[in-house]
This record gives structure tokens, sequence and C-alpha cells, in this order.
């Protein structure tokens, strides 16, 4: 009698198999783990989701007195605080996506450990817990749009390019995550690449157009920050919601295919190291 | 025939020694070398055996080795092994936790394995979040969770604190709380390590209930790793005795239990270092040999439980003019000490030893030590001031049985005889009204 299985364990496994019917039979866990994120985020605090706006605006603040006041940055004809919070808001996102992700196997090294669930979901939950926390920030952020067109009569208001914001966020998400999840794989062997995660984040901001706009660069140095897959989309992001930055549909045509690749990148290394980094971590 | 739940052909798991880190980078260089060339890894050299024990120049360890074995579904096995023997690598790739290195398993039905009661939990979270959370992570739809919620609750008995952060439980609340979400699993093949080592008696005793009804009532598939051979004996029928990566043995649990106390120390109900080195002792005195005899003076590793019990050692005095006692200790095969005893007491006056070679003996009393596996210790030690010769844990294991006829304390009854002694006690009835 021959006997069929319904499932099997074995040394090797295909790079392509990326196990995608088993994240889905596992959603209800993305959701509470997201629940999870949100809820011991502000337990036992007095300002609870408060602080979700609290960072941002000091950053604001900070960078519009820093860069705006005494570094005399242009900044587009916008009003300065509203360009600086534009940039951080969607910068913040990307940044959050990925450095959370880069210490998944770390972070959870003891429950990956002590039971299998597809560990796909545990990045996908951290994009999607970051989602929640940049709802919130834009919330403040069209506040403060409103505000500046509306009370303050100055020009800054969204066009139709507003409509590319869902195409944005994904973008954003799926760079932090390609990203992360590559650089989670290698830190699972060789640790050296966790600090530089930190320190790199914070340096790759000042390459992108968060404190400055594209159209002050120099020609000559432009290749450099457009080279940038973040630029784009801090630029697209202004000029939707804001109506005035460097737009460009190559720019965007090509962080799109940058993001596609580090992602399918990302989640076939993931998928190779998740297999035995228990044994690593 | 029934079907077969889990299948493992050829299982093989190589880990690396030492540290991970500086120098790995070359060596990942040169692996991937050979693998581009078509060759094997060069570092996994086939035939190291994982004997912690022993030092070899290789830093990769076979963790298992070849592992074969099959499951019919509904069956309850149990997985022994001293430490190291590969019992939660064997687990962990059960539960896909890790990757096996080389061979495959399959199997039928979906697995739920408990390496560890409350993975995933969050101090921060109330008990109902986190019987969600923990129910998702081992695999529950939110549906199933709902379904089963009360139950769950009920089970763990900690209703009052439901809605309260589990970093304010007892520990033995939030052990509760976890193995009941764990315990309610709808899975067709259940994996568990150990946790049956937590939580108080009386909830020890519900979860082995728990356990028992999963594999016998429900007639799911359940794996069961545990130090506790009595907690093996009562669940599982058959039972795989691993060591240093390999299967020593498979197949019913009794057997397979002494097998495994056995393995672990040798078979010894003789025991000898005549003309060797490594004799226990020191430069004063030198354990010679141990035996177990029975009743006619024979050297026997099995025993009648209705016979008297003879435990005989020798030694080799080297000094003059010492004083020292005689010491025993006595364990079952759960390794609860169940006697010592020393002849401080029976030789009333202090003994003095000269050069020479000496014989102790000592007789244990029939109708005293249940039936089982035995294991004792002997010692040689002086005091005034108190000083340890030797002590040799390791010095020999007996079988008591019990031939039935009769005579024993079970008198005819023939079942399950619980207690770590079996004396013959005297019962005395009468009519009083």
């Amino acid at each position: 009698m021959k006997n069929t299985f319904d499932w099997q364990i074995e040394g090797k496994s295909s790079l392509m198999d990326l196990k995608l019917k088993d994240v889905w039979a596992y959603r209800d866990l993305l959701w509470l783990l997201v629940r999870r994120d949100f809820v011991s985020f502000y337990k036992q605090t007095i300002l609870g989701p408060i602080w979700f706006f609290l960072q941002p605006l000091l950053t604001t603040v900070m960078f519009t007195f820093v860069f705006g006041k005494l570094g005399g940055f242009k900044t587009d004809g916008l009003p300065q605080p509203l360009f600086y919070m534009a940039g951080i808001t969607a910068w913040n996102y990307f940044a959050d996506c990925l450095t959370k992700t880069s210490t998944v196997f770390r972070d959870n090294a003891n429950i990956f450990g002590k039971v299998y669930f597809p560990r796909l979901i545990m990045p996908l939950s951290i994009i999607v817990s970051n989602l929640v926390k940049f709802g919130v920030q834009m919330i403040l952020f069209v506040l403060m749009i409103a505000y500046y067109s509306i009370i303050k009569h100055e020009n800054c208001f969204p066009n139709t390019y507003i409509l590319l914001f869902p195409i944005l966020i994904f973008l954003m998400a799926i760079l932090g995550l390609g990203v992360g999840m590559i650089i989670s794989a290698m830190t699972t062997k060789y640790r050296d690449l966790a600090f530089l995660v930190t320190f790199g984040v914070q340096l790759l901001m000042y390459a992108t157009t968060v404190v400055y706009p594209l159209s002050t660069v120099k020609p000559s140095l432009n290749w450099i920050v457009k080279l940038n897959p973040m630029t784009s989309i801090i630029e697209t992001f202004r000029y939707g919601f804001l109506g005035n930055a460097t737009f460009s549909w190559s720019n965007l045509a090509y962080t799109s295919m940058f993001a596609f690749v580090v992602l399918i990148l990302g989640v076939i290394i993931f998928n190779k190291v998740e297999r035995t980094f228990v044994d690593t971590v | 025939m029934s079907k077969i739940a889990i299948k493992v052909e050829n299982l093989s798991k190589a880990y690396q020694l030492g540290n991970i880190g500086t120098g790995t980078i070359s060596r990942d260089i040169e692996r991937w070398w050979a693998k581009m060339r078509g060759k094997e890894d060069p570092f996994l050299r086939i035939g190291e055996t994982n004997d912690r024990t022993t030092k070899s120049e290789s830093n990769i360890v076979w963790s298992l080795k070849d592992i074969n074995f099959e499951i019919q579904q509904g069956d309850a096995v149990g997985i022994i092994g001293r430490n190291g023997a590969g019992k939660s690598t064997l687990l962990k790739i059960l539960s896909r936790v890790t990757a096996p290195t080389t061979g495959k398993i399959s199997g039928n039905g979906r697995i739920a394995s408990l390496l560890e009661v409350g993975t995933g939990f969050h101090p921060e979270l109330t008990g109902r979040e986190n019987i969600y959370l923990n129910g998702a992570i081992l695999g529950m739809r939110k549906r199933e969770i709902d379904r089963k919620f009360d139950e769950i609750v009920d089970f763990s008995g900690v209703e009052r604190y439901i809605d309260t952060p589990v970093k304010r439980y007892s520990s033995g609340m939030y052990v509760r709380l976890a193995f009941a979400v764990a315990a309610h699993l709808e899975s067709e093949i259940l994996i568990v390590d150990e946790v049956l080592a937590v939580g108080d008696a009386e909830f020890q005793k519900k979860c082995l209930g728990k356990m028992g009804d999963i594999s016998t009532n429900e007639g799911r598939t359940v794996l069961f790793v545990s130090h506790q051979m009595d907690a093996i004996n009562r669940l599982c029928k058959s039972t795989v005795v691993l060591d240093n990566g390999s299967i020593l043995f498979k197949g019913n649990s009794n057997e397979a239990i002494s097998h495994y106390l056995k393995g672990e120390k040798g078979t010894y109900s003789h025991r000898s270092w005549i003309g060797m080195n490594n004799a226990p002792g020191n430069q004063i005195v030198k354990l010679r040999d141990v035996s177990i005899l029975n009743q006619c003076g024979e050297i026997s590793e099995v025993l009648k439980i209705n016979e008297p019990i003879y435990i005989k050692f020798s030694y080799e005095v080297i000094v003059d003019e010492i004083e020292f006692t005689h010491g025993l200790n006595l364990y079952n095969q759960s390794g609860i000490h169940i006697l010592s005893s020393h002849d401080l007491i029976t030789s009333k006056k202090k003994l003095k030893f000269s050069r020479g070679i000496y014989e102790a003996r000592l007789e244990i009393p029939k109708n005293l030590l249940a039936e089982g596996l035995h294991q004792i210790s002997v010692a040689i030690m002086s005091y005034n001031p108190f000083f340890i010769h030797f002590h040799e844990t390791d010095a020999a294991i007996f079988t008591v049985v019990d031939t039935l006829d009769g005579t024993s304390a079970r008198g005819e009854y023939g079942g399950s005889f619980p207690g770590v002694v079996r004396p013959m006690l005297f019962w005395e009835n009468k009519k009083i009204f």
C-alpha cells in the first residue's frame, strides 16, 4: 500500500517556494500581532496614542529651527514646517519599516525558536503596524495643510497627483520590507550589519530630499540623490499633497523597479535563512 | 492497516560548534566554492557523533544521524534519551522550527507543537488578548479560538483574571493559561516537550489526563518528550530511545525505559576495576569490584521481589592504621532516592584497617524494594575529619521482578501496583460491631 502525505519536511527546498499559501492561512495572526504592537505601545502611558503625534511634531520644530532658520535652506516656496513635516512623516514610515524588519530574526528568536508559523508574517505585521502609526501621523499632516492653506492662505494645495499616494505607501512599504529582510537575513550570522543599520538609516535621510528639495541640488550632484529610490517618493509625496516639488514619472518608475527587485530578493533570501536561522542566531 | 501519521526517513542534522563570527565568512566562501563545483560540503565530515564528552578535531557534530521511524495515526509515542541525545533537535525539526541537514519527514494531518508553553505571550496584554494571540501563533484561526474560548478559560481556572494583564499573574496562573490554550488545539498531531514539569501537582495531573484523553479518546497522534519515566510509561504505548543522535531502541515503552536506564549507565550487576588505573578511590583505598547477588550467591541482574538481595563490593586498602565506614545509596528508575545506609550503626566500635583487600557485604531484605530498575552507589568515607575516599555513583543496576507466585506483597493481584517500596505489611481485620 502506497501512502500519500499531506506535508513533507526536507533539508533542501526550492528558492522560489515562498509559502504564500501558508501566510494566507495565518492571516489572523497578522492582525493579532498588529493589535499587540498597537495596544502594548500605549499601555501604561498617560498620553497614549498622542505619542504618535509628538515625535514628528518635535522633529519638525527642530528641523524648522536648524535647517530653516539657522541654515536658511530653501523649501520650494512651501511653508517650512509643512515642508519638513511632509518629509519626516514619509521618511519615518520607510525608516521604521526598515529598522524594525532588519532585526526581526533577533527580536523574535525566542518565538521563532519554539513554534512554527510562516516567518514572513512577522515582517508583514511590522509593515502593517507602522502603517497604523503612519496613518495617525498623516491626520496631523493633513490638519497642518488645512491650517496653512485655509487660515494662513499659503499656496500649498493638493493636486491630482495625490492619487498616487496609495502607490507611494506601497512602494515605501516594500522598499523598507525588502531591504529590511535582506539585512535581517544577513544579520542572523553576521551581526555587523545590525550596527550599520541604525546610523545608516540616519545618514541615508540626508541623502534623501527630506531636509532640502531636489530642485536646489546642483545638477552635477543630482544623479546621486536621484539614485536613492526614496527621493522620488518623497518628492512625489510633496508634489501631490503640497502642490510644489520636483515630480518625474521616470524617477518614480526607477523607484518602482528598484523596490520590486529588492522585495523579491528580500523574500527569497528571507525564506532561505528562515529555515535554519535558529541554529545560528 | 492504520494510516501513517509521521514517517521519518534518514533524518540527520549537523550543528556547528564553537563561535560563529570571525572566520565563518571564509569558511562560508569555501563551502560555497565546493558547492559550485558540485562537491560535498567539506565541513560536514561523515561519522562525527555528538558525544559531548570526547573532543574531536572537527567542530561539526551530528546531533541526529540517520534517524528512521514511523508513527501510526492515533499512537502516543514517547521519546527519551539523556541530555544531548538529540530529542530536542528531533522535535525542532518535526515542528519545523529548523530544517534538517539531510533526510526527510512526511506526514498526514496538521502538526501543533508545544516546545514551550506560553510562546508569544505578551506581558502587557490581558489574559483574553493573550489567548487569541497565543492561539494564533500555534496555528488556530480566530473563529476556532472564539468557539473554544470558554472551554480554555474553564480549563485554565483563571476566569477572574481574564481581563488583567498577564504580567500580574502568578507564575502558576500564567502556565495554566498557556497550557489551556495549547491543550485545545485541534491538530491531528501534537508534539509536546516536557511542558508537564510546570504548575502544581493538581494541575500536572490535569495536564497528563488531558494528554491521555487526546491520544486515547480523540484518536490524535501524540509525540511526547520527557525525563519523567512514569509519565512516559502512563501516556505512551511505544517509545523511541535516542542516544548520541541515533536510535538505540524503539518499541514497547516498558522495555524502552529499561533500555534507556541501562544504556545510560551500562548494564551491570557486576563491575570490576581490578588492575585498572581509573578505579574509584585515592591513595588510601581503592574500589575493586561491585556485584549484585541473588539468594543463591550468583551474580544476577534480575532479582526476585520475595528473596533477599546481596550487594557485595571489594576494595584495597593501601595504607595502615586507617579508619573508615562503608555507605550505600539506592535509587529507583525515576531517580528517586529510596534509601541510604552505612555501617556506623552495625559496627559499634570504629573499625581500624591495615593494608590488604577487603570485602563488604550487605543484605537488602526480601519484600522491601518495589518492582523495576534500581541503581546503587557505594562509598567509603572517613569521619573526623569527614572525607570521602570514593563514591561510585554508577556502581550497579538491577531489576526487581515479581514472579507472581502469590507469595509477595502483590498476593494474587496482577495489575498496576504503585509505590517506591513494596513491603509485606500485616493487615488485621476484625468485626467490631
